[in-house]
Formats: C-alpha cells, structure tokens, sequence
C-alpha cells in the first residue's frame, strides 16, 4: 500500500506521492532536476554552497515530521514534492460545482485556467531566491544568513511543487511551462519573471525583511485561496506550502522589528527621543525611523499591486469554476456561490475615492486584498509596540490604499499616504517623504557590512529572542566554507 | 484529590499571528481573536503536534498552575500583553506523569542509563534534532533482516553479533547514538505481550550503507535473555518489530571542531561505531579529534575489531584495554585514561571537548574514578567540572 503521510527516498526526489510507481512522471521530473541543480548552483555564490547550513527539512507531512533540523549544504537540501494528506470524501468547497466531490484529475473545461494559476504561482517562487542572491554577502549575522537560505530553499520547493503538479497532470504543455519556469530570470530584459514586484531588486537586509513581510504575505493569501480550489491536488500541495510560508511571514516581521528594536535602543542609549533628529541617529549605525516607514510603503503598496484589478471577471471565473476560493472559504458562512450578493470596492469618482457595491464574485480580487490588508496590519501594531516600550514618540502606518500603486483604479493618480489626492506639485515635494531616496539607499547600503562570528549582530539589527530550533544565543546557524 | 497542572501556553511576544499552529490541532484547542493566539486548557491533550509547526518557538511554553481548574482562561489569555510569571505552587503528592506508559517506562529506562552522569543530561549544542516515539506498540515499524553476522572469535563464549535491518519504505530518521526497541514475540508467565528491549543502534544516520535507509544493532547474547535470544537468532528474511527511535540527549555533536572521547566495554562500542562512520562520511579530512578508548577481555572477543584497526590512527586514536591477554599485564580502560591523562584533562577543558561513557554499569565506578584522579591532580573538582559538562552537554552515560 502507498504509504501518503511519510516521505519516501526510494527515488532521487524524495516525495509521498509515490513517485517510484509512477514512472513517466518520475522521469519527466528528473529530466527536470539537473536543470533545477545547475539553476541553483549558478545563482547563489559558491562559498554559499559550500557551508554547513543549519536548516530544516520534512520527513513527513504530519505535524511530528516535518520540521527537522540539521546541517546541510543547500544543494544537497532535500527538495521534494510533498502533499497534505488528502482529506478523505473532500468536497468543491466554492462556485458553481459547490458540493460535488473534489476533482482528483484536471477538470477539462478549466484546464488553462488552472494551469495559468499554476504557473503565474510557480513563476514567483525562484524569482524570489533570484531577487535575494546576493544577500549572504551582506548578512548581519549567521542566524540571518540560516534565515535567508531557509527561506531560499523553501521557495526553491515551492517551485518543485508547482513543477509536479504541471508534469502530473498537464502532459507536454506542462513540461514546456515547467521547463520555461528555470529560463524566465527576475529582472531579465528577454525573460523577466510574470509579476512586477519580482523583477524588483532586494538591494538591502531591510528589504528583504519588508519583502517577507509583505510581499511573501501576498504569495501566503494566494497559496491561502488555492489551498480551497476544488483541484484536490492543487489544493493539498498549497496546504503543506502555508506551513513552510509561515516561517517567511516570521523572518519578516522579526526582522524590521528587530530592526525598530536596535534603533530605539540606540536613541534611547544616546539620549535622543526625537524620531526626525535623522542624521545623530543614522550616526549612531541604526536606520532611523522615518526611513523604515518609508520603506514600508514602498513593499506595502508594490505588494497591493498584485491582487490584480479589484473588479475581475478572471478572479469571478476562478471562484465560480472552483479553482481558487476565498481566504478561509471553509469557515465563512454563506453559501459560497455568491450568486446574488454584493461586496463593497473602493473607486474614484473624480478626486474622490467612494466606496462602491458591486456583485461579490467580480470583487473577489478585493476581498483578498482587504483580508491581506487586516493580516499586514497586525504585525505593524507589533513593531509599534516596540517603539511605545522604549517611549518614544512615533506610529508606523500602513498608507492609505490609493498611495503609489500602479495597478487598478488608482493607478498612477497622485494620492499621498493618507489617500489624500494632491497636485503634482505638491506629490513630487511629498514623494521624498513617503519613498525612500536613493540617498536613504545609499545609506541603507552602507549599514550592509557582513558579520559572520557566532552570536554577534550588525549594529542595525537587534538579536533575536528565541533562537531557531530553541538553539543557544551562539549557535553556528552556518559553518561557513572559507575557500 | 488535586493535581499541579501544567498549563500549555503562547509567547504573545514572540508569536506572529501566523495561525498554523490553529490550523495543525487536532483537538482545535487553539484559536484567535485580534489580539492573541490562545490554547483552551480543557482541550489541549499535550499531542505536540503544533510544537514543530510554530515558525518562531513562541508555542513551546508552560506554566505550571495549581491544579486544572486554576489554569488561564481563554478570556485571561487574549488580554495578555506578555506570557506572566511562573508562579510559586505548592506541590503536592499527585503526580503528573500518566500519559502514554510504555514511553514512560522508556523514558524511565534511558533515565536510569544516563544516571552515572550525576544529574539530567543534555545533547550536545550543535547536535542534530532528535526524533523520538515515531514508532510504538501499537504502530511499529517492522523491519526485514538483511544481515546477523558474528562480531566475536567463534571459540569465544561471547557470542555478540552485528544485526543489519531493512526499513524499505518506512521513514526511520534516527540519530548516531539512539537506541530502538525490539518487541520479542511471545508472552510473559502472565500472559502479556513482552515489553520492547533497547538496543544501540550502531549505524549511522544515512544508513549501515550510505543511502540506504537500514540500520544496525550490537547485540550480545546473554544468557535466558529473551530479546537477545531472538534478536541473535535472526536469519535474512525475517520481520522485527521496532519501536523507537528512542533517545535525545546521547547525541554526536555535529560540530566538525569538537573533539571526542568515547570510552567502552563491548557492545557499548555500539553508538560509537555510528559517531566514528558519521564522521568519516561527514568529515573526512578532520584529524586528531577522536579518541576511542575500549575494553574487552581480549582482542578476539571485542566488537569490530578488524574494522577499527582500519581505521588511521590520526582520524581516530584507538586505546584498547585489555584484561585477560595471555603474557600481558591486566588493564582496563581507567587504566588508559590515567595513561593518557594530559588528553583528558584537555577535553574536560576544552569548550569542544566530550566525553562520552557507554558500557556495562560495572565500568562507571572505575572511570569516574579515573576521571576525577585526573582532575584533581590538575586542580579541578571533577564534580564540579563533570556537572558543567552536562549542563553544557559536553559528558555523556549510557550505561546498563
């Protein structure tokens, strides 16, 4: 009998899907591994590749197995196809098929659609690890760089997820997709990655943890509203992905706040309670407050960005075929079809931003974005409570919705954070600050010196409360190769 | 009659929000509000599935309260800003250990085995994350004997052998120096199923042969010994019962830079057999950083010998202490640790060094005493160094 719980090495990949018996799909995917190898081996600098990395690694998708911990060199991480184990007599839990047993095989009206999904989801993961390769140079310490690969590795997984279900179930289009999913290259000029805010560049530490924090979140509220697609295969791959995804969520949020915590300290150490006192506080080695905030609403709003317009007839065909639910569809009470409800969006008539109802399943772009926005909000009130502990006086916000977005109704209009429309005039003055400069770059920038002794931090970023895996203050999180 | 209760609680501090942990219970013990991530005292049954599953260590917390009706409230735990003290409780005689009995009994078991160490021990900093209980009485894994070759001389009376188990396609993820439980078939005079034997398991963690997912046991025969009886008499083909693994803290350290002494009689060369092949496999090229320091009664009688003399003298120093050579001087292994003292004292020094005792209960009293004649005559107190070894799971007991 297949054993679906317990993952099993008895092909290359290790995978609980049964790879062994199943032949062609074992071997389209390891025609695909060697590409996958050589894909990693080119991206992340070489003496990365050669240290001792203390990750995680599952050796079974149920709770007891899948996080265990151990030194590894990240190309020999065991990347692997793993599912949630299937619920038994699953349901299509949304849309018009609402009620009907979930589909084990590709439903042939919904084909492209779904493929598309997968795709659009799968293209995201290794253009992150692309965005964030060079980051191991600059890490302001070895638990970080762990942070880092750990995440890397996992995004790295993800694709291998989205790869099986491509070469399981989609024949040869699936094969070309998975294989264009190793030649497209984040900020490529021939092939760049599907999404904008993957061809952006993750320059610094801060941005990486903004990205985590918020753009990841935008990838955890997508894998959220497919782990409900009736596709049960889909459905069970996106499952076990949220539980590698919130670790992503955490490398974010303990990141700027421990970057909040290192910078309240230092003003409290030097005597400065003035948050806008920039330049003693930059000298102090730690990213002065304002510039977070202004960071913020640079990764808040790119990440807005990618729920797509707020009215969508492709996000209505979605729901209603049952590919794609709604963020924790099985715990709303109505009759998940949505046939004759409502949902309020936000749009502008003229300056002014009204809200409007429009039928819920053209909204359901919207309603994610509104879920993601409460889940972002929760973190922020975090950070600020941090910096009311050490007493000074400062709030960070998430800016209004209309702010620097690029996409839908407000697209290139001149709102500022308060989601105030302004002259262009006063937007330009403004922009300096709401986004961070090239001058707060630069100095961002010169903050990224590497350390790499156990135990020790850079002086931007506090330590961390709990160590990984319960490890003491000066665990070697990675062995570094010196060549 | 009341019980102290522990409590199982969440780090409102360190937690994110995440939720996994609510999505993962079985029970749905836990749940949110805007505030906190809460776990509900009367339907939490201490499985431990949301332990792994938490990304940032916050759910891993405990309070002890009075007894079950004193525990938070849910109502309490959505106010809290921070996790509050563990407050001062008055015990009485009501115990709380009454989950699973067999792992008890094990529990209890390996506690006994690690006793000569003088205090609870810990793995090693850089150790490898063990996992315990995947398989028990009721679930066990079963595993094909591939292998049950003869260690000792065949005219020796020990008869000790080297078993080598198959678990196909069961994941078995044990760690150099823990121990599995074999359930022998058959009953007890009373009529009960017999209760599984540990055994060391003497392979590394990638397997008797690297990339197979096997692994192997040091059994002595013993005498009217049940378990050894049936594990000795193993042919190629049979099915095992196994449980386990079994085991957290008599751990390799999976520091390339640590340097180890493995002191042992007979099958206690069990684990390090395993530690000594996880090494050459892991790290080849690191030198002078093993010591193995191992009696027997004579050379035809001690387990693996031909093997060990294979191995170069600079990847790992053997000192074999023998008691019943013909035409040599009686030693025994306190004997070579007093010979090699200054190395000793170095190790117990030393931030990386360990120390690591396995054997027949017999052996301990004669190495403690080595070891503390050692350290006197550097200026320690072995007691106080011994217990600061522990504490930095730098000294390890396993004996039975």
């Amino acid at each position: 009998m297949l054993d679906l719980i317990n993952v099993s090495y008895d092909t290359q990949i290790p995978n609980n899907v049964g790879l062994s018996q199943d032949k062609k799909v074992l071997k389209a995917l390891e025609k695909w591994h060697p590409g996958y190898i050589n894909w990693w081996n080119d991206l992340i600098p070489q003496n990365f590749q050669e240290s001792m990395v203390y990750l995680r690694t599952a050796v079974s998708v149920d709770p007891k197995g899948w996080a265990k911990f151990d030194y590894v060199k990240m190309p020999e991480y065991r990347w692997g196809v793993l599912l949630a184990p299937q619920v038994e007599d699953r349901r299509i839990p949304c849309g018009e098929h609402f009620g009907e047993p979930a589909w084990q095989e590709v439903p042939g009206e919904y084909r492209n659609m779904l493929k598309r999904l997968i795709v659009i989801q799968g293209d995201t993961e290794p253009g992150s690890v692309e965005q964030q390769r060079f980051l191991g140079l600059t890490a302001p310490s070895l638990y970080d760089m762990r942070n880092l690969f750990q995440v890397n590795v996992e995004e790295g997984r993800h694709l291998w997820a989205m790869v099986y279900l491509l070469q399981k179930y989609f024949g040869r289009d699936g094969r070309e997709e998975a294989n264009d999913l190793l030649v497209r290259s984040s900020g490529s000029e021939e092939a760049p990655r599907m999404l904008g805010a993957f061809n952006e560049e993750t320059p610094d530490w801060l941005s990486f943890f903004m990205f985590t924090y918020f753009t990841d979140r935008d990838g955890k509220m997508q894998l959220e509203s497919l782990a409900q697609s009736g596709f049960d295969p889909l459905s069970r791959t996106c499952r076990f992905m949220l539980t590698e995804e919130a670790h992503h969520m955490f490398v974010g949020e303990t990141g700027v706040g421990r970057t909040i915590q290192a910078t309240v300290e230092a003003m409290n150490k030097a005597g400065i309670d003035d948050p806008y006192d920039t330049d003693k506080i930059r000298n102090l080695g730690v990213i002065d407050l304002p510039t977070i905030q202004k960071k913020l609403n640079l990764h808040y709003t790119l990440s807005l960005d990618l729920f797509g317009q707020e009215v969508s007839t492709n996000a209505a065909n979605a729901f209603n075929a049952g590919i794609k639910g709604r963020y924790m569809e099985m715990r709303i009470d109505d009759d998940h079809k949505l046939t004759n409800d409502t949902y309020k969006v936000l749009d502008l008539e003229g300056d002014m931003i009204v809200e409007r109802e429009v039928p819920a399943l053209t909204a359901i772009n919207m309603r994610l974005r509104d879920d993601y926005v409460r889940d972002a909000a929760g973190g922020v009130g975090r950070w600020n409570k941090i910096i009311e502990k050490a007493g000074i006086q400062f709030e960070m916000k998430l800016p209004h919705q209309s702010f620097n977005r690029k996409i839908g109704v407000f697209a290139n209009k001149n709102f500022d954070p308060d989601g105030k429309m302004v002259s262009g005039a006063e937007y330009d003055k403004g922009l300096q600050e709401w986004l961070p400069t090239h001058a707060d770059g630069d100095f961002i920038q010169s903050l990224m010196k590497p350390v790499y002794e156990p135990g020790k931090y850079a002086s931007w970023i506090a330590p961390p409360k709990v160590g990984i895996d319960n490890k003491p203050g000066d665990f070697e999180y990675v062995k570094l190769h010196m060549a | 009659m009341t019980a102290p209760f522990k409590q199982h609680l969440i780090d409102p501090e360190i937690c994110i929000r995440c939720y996994t942990c609510e999505m993962t219970c079985p029970e749905q013990a836990i749940e949110h509000d805007d505030n906190n991530v809460v776990v509900d005292p009367t339907k939490c049954n201490f499985c431990m599935d949301c332990i792994p599953v938490c990304p940032t260590g916050s759910i891993d917390e405990w309070r002890v309260v009075a007894d079950k009706d004193s525990a938070y409230t849910l109502e309490q735990q959505y106010e809290w800003m921070e996790l509050p003290e563990q407050e001062e409780i008055a015990v009485s005689n009501g115990s709380d250990a009454d989950t699973d009995g067999l792992e008890d009994a094990i529990a209890a078991l390996l506690a006994e085995a690690h006793a000569g160490a003088g205090g609870k021990a810990k793995a090693p900093a850089s150790a490898s994350k063990p996992t315990v209980n995947m398989y028990n009485l009721a679930k066990p894994a079963k595993a094909t004997v591939q292998g049950n070759y003869r260690l000792t001389a065949e005219d020796s009376d020990n008869d000790v052998r080297h078993i080598v188990l198959d678990l196909g396609a069961q994941p078995f993820p044990a760690l150099e120096g823990q121990s599995v439980g074999i359930i022998p078939p058959g009953e007890d005079e009373n009529g009960n199923a017999h209760l599984p034997r540990l055994y060391s398991i003497s392979s590394p963690r990638d397997g008797e042969r690297p990339g197979y997912n096997n692994l192997s046991l040091t059994v002595k025969r013993e005498e009217n010994g049940i378990c050894s009886n049936y594990v000795c008499d193993l042919k190629p083909g049979d099915t095992v019962n196994l449980t386990g693994p079994f085991g957290a803290t008599f751990l390799l350290p999976s520091d390339p830079d640590a340097h180890l002494m493995m002191i042992c009689t007979g099958t206690g060369s069990a684990p390090f057999r395993g530690f000594t092949m996880r090494r050459q496999r892991e790290a080849p090229s690191v030198k002078d950083s093993l010591t193995l320091v191992f009696g027997a009664r004579r050379p035809k009688e001690l387990p693996y010998f031909g093997p060990l003399k294979k191995v170069p003298d600079d990847f790992m120093q053997k000192v074999f202490a023998f008691s019943r050579e013909e035409g040599e001087t009686k030693a025994y292994v306190q004997d070579k640790l007093r010979e090699n003292a200054d190395k000793v004292a170095k190790l117990m020094q030393d931030p990386k060094g360990h120390i690591y005792i396995c054997g027949l209960k017999a052996m301990e009293h004669g190495v403690e005493a080595a070891l503390s004649d050692i350290a006197r005559s550097n200026g320690l107190t072995w007691t106080e160094i011994r217990d600061a070894m522990r504490e930095d799971g730098r000294y390890h007991v396993e004996t039975y």
